[in-house]
């Protein structure tokens, strides 16, 4: 990798991944997995976990690096709410490389929404 | 109101979690990881893995299990229905496998207001059954509508 490439990866979240995520990760949150409480505290519907799509952006980096031994840190600030049935795009872009570490400055989108901003992934390559 | 900023610095004693293997599974299966690494055992020991190898995000699982005696510590009195997850970071020091049992502490690293916003900002420590540091996790939350001061 060097500066300037690009990584990207898409993903439509389906109807009843929040349903999955809240099982696997332990994050019962009702606003995940429950329509009508979700829209009861000002929603517009279950919201995906901001952690799914901080996944999400791992994923992007180690499938681009070519395995979860790669990923050496990550921080992400989360903004606005993803939502299900909507394509989310992980965009990142390397932002320097040296000393067999690369850095990817990373967003993660749904349509014109970024739902992860600021994030930068840390690779060892 | 003031925030209990004298509780920066507390700490929170170490849970347990046992890695299995069939968890690694749905985890992945639920971030959609198709890595054969998590899925596949023979694949992983074919890598030189003694087991499945959990994603590094699986963290929110050994780790997060730091946020319930967190959140809810009354000490720090935090508003569960304006809270949100404002920030995540991991440093990964190595990979965990099914079969290990990963200790996690934490502690508080942060409490400030910024306008009607408190920032609660707390550190975990994973190591894992050798003593080893896997993943060390800064978590960062935001509560809204706190008056400010």
């Amino acid at each position: 990798m060097k500066t300037g490439d690009q990584i990207e990866l898409k993903v439509t979240p389906d109807r009843y991944v929040t349903v999955r995520y809240a099982g696997a990760s332990g994050d019962f949150n009702p606003i995940h997995i429950d329509e009508e409480f979700a829209r009861a505290v000002g929603l517009p519907g279950r919201i995906l976990h901001g952690l799914w799509t901080m996944a999400q952006v791992a994923r992007a980096q180690t499938e681009a690096a070519g395995g979860p031994e790669h990923l050496k840190r990550l921080s992400v600030q989360f903004r606005g709410m993803g939502v299900p049935e909507q394509e989310v795009v992980v965009k990142g872009t390397v932002r320097e490389t040296g000393d067999g570490r690369v850095l990817i400055d990373t967003v993660a989108e749904q349509g014109e929404k970024q739902i992860i901003r600021n994030a930068e992934a840390e690779l060892s390559l | 109101m003031s925030l209990p900023t004298d509780k920066i610095g507390k700490t929170y004693p170490a849970e347990t979690y046992a890695v299995g293997r069939e968890k690694i599974r749905e985890y992945a299966s639920a971030v959609g990881e198709t890595n054969p690494l998590h899925h596949d055992l023979d694949a992983a020991r074919a890598a030189g893995f003694p087991d499945l190898v959990a994603p590094p995000m699986f963290a929110v699982v050994y780790a997060g299990q730091m946020l319930g005696p967190v959140l809810f510590d009354p000490e720090l009195q935090i508003n569960f229905a304006m809270l949100v997850h404002g920030g995540q970071e991991f440093r990964w020091d190595r990979l965990v496998v099914a079969g290990d049992e990963i200790s996690t502490t934490a502690e508080i690293t942060e409490i400030r207001q910024r306008g009607e916003l408190a920032f609660y900002a707390f550190r975990t420590d994973s190591v894992n059954q050798r003593g080893e540091t896997v993943c060390v996790g800064t978590w960062t939350n935001i509560i809204r509508g706190v008056p400010a001061e």
